[in-house]
């Protein structure tokens, strides 16, 4: 009797296992199934972007009329987007792909620029249709090649999730027709960036970064001095100290130091010893001191940068930090880019970090033009619906990565506030940014 | 013809500081604390001023104790009518005058804060026509009205006075950010808080990057971009920490050097993370571009 109850039993769990592995199986299937859909989705979608790419640059060169360049430009500024948003969707990122991702970026880039361009008054340039036949040639040869791997993924039924699994194995024997089809157009690529920069086109923008650092090499000792009057004099004995690699934009040293529950960290140029990023991690307290002291306490803070005329454009409390942005300003002319900023404890006003890499990164000392309109022509240009409340000379970086001076003007229409930048020199409305309003808190119980 | 004149001037002087001065001598004297309040500042003191601010009709904005732009112009608006100096600055002779004219109800203002409101707080109009009816406070509380029912005071938010909104940083949301602390909770929740920023950098490095997408969300669910994303541990509750590392990250402070790849080097499988130009290690990670 036993026995036959013991069977019964068992055989009844061995049923109840086979059915629930059955069912957890397909389940199973149906996500992997459902995550290789989207991936393939975004392959095919991939493929068919390139194609109509190439062909949109190709009739955009074969195009005279000026009326239709601009739409079409337009078009390929939207289809490149798509297709890189495309290859953002597919399982790539460890994998050498970038330089497609560059090019499709830079063909976007390029198209955007010359679509917003009155062609009336200023045509495509010699040198543009050279790059546009460049831009035709490389997205040709990457179209095909897509359109081979597409071939033989349609054919052979290949997975994309088995291209995930050898890129997750890094399984160098695993010869896979994707990864390989993929790494074909990488190579393709390779002559592009000369013929890029050869042209005058190029993303990063000319070599700006760090031109006027000022001062000698220091030493290591020398650099934990400094490291140490940054990080409110720690003795150097408790610093550690490491150099960048061959990859860091401008060579700095690193000093850091933990003491107890705080901890520090300063990045300092080798050249000149100047604070790029200071960093004071502790816990802090709730608030006693106002904005407007720490803003005081900055100030003194950044005495120490002997930078002249930093002037604080922006202040905001996150809850118990005050964070402060300063311009540099020379002849009452504020520099948007070299930014300096800082963050101020709200419980004792200590200062617990800075960033002055933008100022290092941006800053030169080159004259600028003065502004060719008066202040009353640059008026004239900005919206008659908005009220004018403050203005200013400022220079800016615009959409196409210009520094340009431009009048600034503080705007209110409405309850909200606008900056509206009207270009100095030729009058046109640079940029116009609506200035952020306080977000409500959202009732996390709803 | 000059008596004439004195006399409108005098009648419209009476008619504009009559009103006035009835108020003068009736308001409590109380409130801000003695700080000087600035643009971005939050708190009591903001509520304070922009009540004090609408109640003259200077502000029209919500009041929602964050000093952003719109009390910005209302204080140098009132500075301009009242013949201070303009510098949108709240200290004490902007307080004192503001103290003079204008009346503050703070048990009303509080009060609606509380239930979460919309309200105005203007001079001259009854308190009954500035605040909406009970329709939302009953919204509330069949949102929370879960499980047994509970005494009224404790169905309120736990914090009721707090400004009810907060800064961000301008092209950011509190989701945002939140979505960014998740990540970089996931990924270096056990770094040093340096490492934690670098990682929130990393992530803004490549939503400006050409080969990347352009969007924060779009950076942090690229497949195969962060294995915390990979294995489920973005999901994980961010502490207060790695929400401060993001914040920092997005006012600027990028503690790698512009870095776009990190990898942890004891568990790196790609041969080509290597091969990327290294700027330097914080805590476990490498960065690089």
């Amino acid at each position: 009797m036993v026995r036959w109850i013991a069977i019964i039993l068992l055989s009844l769990t061995t049923i109840g296992a086979g059915v629930w592995g059955y069912k957890e199986n397909q389940d199973k299937n149906a996500v992997l199934i459902q995550a290789e859909n989207s991936y393939q989705r975004a392959f095919h979608d991939l493929t068919y972007n390139i194609d109509l790419l190439h062909d949109k640059i190709g009739s955009s060169l074969a195009m005279n009329s000026r009326e239709r360049l601009s739409p079409q430009l337009a078009d390929i500024w939207k289809i490149s987007s798509e297709a890189n948003s495309d290859v953002g969707q597919l399982p790539l990122t460890l994998m050498p792909f970038n330089k497609t991702e560059e090019f499709l970026y830079d063909v976007g880039d390029f198209a955007y620029r010359t679509a917003v361009r009155d062609l009336e008054k200023k045509p495509l340039s010699e040198q543009e249709i050279k790059l546009l036949e460049e831009l035709h040639k490389k997205s040709g040869e990457i179209e095909s090649e897509l359109r081979k791997v597409q071939n033989v993924v349609l054919s052979d039924n290949l997975r994309w999730m088995d291209v995930e699994l050898a890129l997750a194995t890094n399984d160098e024997v695993g010869d896979n027709t994707i990864v390989n089809g993929f790494k074909t157009v990488e190579k393709s690529m390779d002559g592009f960036e000369e013929s890029i920069t050869e042209t005058g086109f190029n993303t990063s923008g000319p070599g700006k970064s760090y031109r006027s650092l000022k001062g000698e090499k220091l030493s290591e000792e020398e650099a934990k001095k400094v490291a140490s009057r940054w990080l409110e004099k720690v003795a150097t004995n408790k610093l550690t100290l490491t150099k960048s690699g061959k990859g860091a934009d401008v060579p700095t040293y690193t000093a850091s130091f933990q003491d107890g529950d705080k901890n520090g960290y300063i990045d300092l140029t080798e050249k000149g010893g100047h604070p790029l990023t200071v960093m004071i991690s502790r816990s802090v307290k709730d608030p006693k001191i106002s904005l407007y002291e720490a803003s005081e306490k900055a100030k003194d803070y950044i005495q120490g940068l002997e930078i002249d005329n930093l002037v604080l454009v922006e202040s905001n409390q996150y809850d118990k930090m005050g964070v402060f942005r300063f311009l540099y300003t020379k002849n009452d002319v504020r520099f948007f880019m070299d930014s300096v900023v800082v963050k101020v404890a709200l419980d004792n006003g200590e200062v617990l970090g800075m960033s002055a890499r933008d100022y290092y990164d941006d800053h030169s000392d080159e004259e600028i033009n003065k502004p060719a309109i008066s202040l009353e022509e640059a008026r004239d240009k900005v919206n008659p619906n908005v009220k004018i409340q403050e203005h200013h000379l400022s220079v800016i970086e615009n959409d196409v990565n210009e520094q340009v001076l431009c009048y600034e003007f503080l705007t209110t229409m409405e309850k909200t506030t606008y900056r509206i930048f009207i270009n100095a020199s030729n009058g046109q409305e640079e940029k116009v940014e609506t200035l952020k309003k306080a977000e409500m808190k959202f009732n996390q119980e709803i | 013809m000059v008596w004439k004149k004195t006399t409108v001037v005098f009648v419209v002087m009476t008619m504009v500081l009559f009103p006035m001065s009835e108020f003068t001598f009736v308001k409590p004297v109380q409130g801000f604390s003695n700080q000087v309040i600035q643009q971005g500042a939050t708190g009591d003191d903001v509520i304070e001023l922009q009540s004090r601010l609408q109640y003259l009709g200077f502000y029209n904005g919500e009041i929602d104790g964050v000093f952003g732009w719109g009390t910005y112009w209302a204080v140098r608006n009132f500075q301009y009518e009242f013949g201070l100096e303009i510098d949108g600055l709240v200290g004490q002779e902007v307080k004192d005058r503001l103290n003079k004219a204008s009346n503050y109800d703070e048990g009303y203002v509080k009060e609606q804060i509380r239930q979460g409101k919309d309200f105005t707080h203007y001079g001259g109009v009854p308190k009954s026509k500035q605040t909406e009816g009970q329709k939302k406070q009953q919204q509330q509380k069949t949102n929370q009205g879960e499980g047994t029912p509970q005494p009224e005071q404790n169905e309120q938010p736990k914090q009721p006075d707090e400004p009810t909104a907060v800064n961000v940083p301008s092209g950011y949301s509190q989701n945002d950010i939140q979505l960014m602390a998740n990540a970089v909770y996931g990924e270096a929740r056990g770094e040093p808080y340096v490492g934690q920023v670098a990682v929130a950098a990393v992530i803004l490095n490549r939503v400006q990057s050409a080969s990347f997408p352009n969007t924060a969300s779009g950076v942090i669910f690229e497949p195969r971009a962060f294995t915390a994303v990979a294995d489920g541990q973005i999901w994980l509750e961010p502490n207060d920490q790695a929400k401060e590392a993001v914040l920092d990250a997005i006012n600027g402070w990028d503690p790698t050097g512009q870095a776009i790849y990190y990898f942890n080097p004891k568990t790196a499988t790609s041969d080509w993370i290597w091969s990327r130009p290294q700027i330097k290690q914080i805590g476990k990670h490498i960065f690089c571009k």
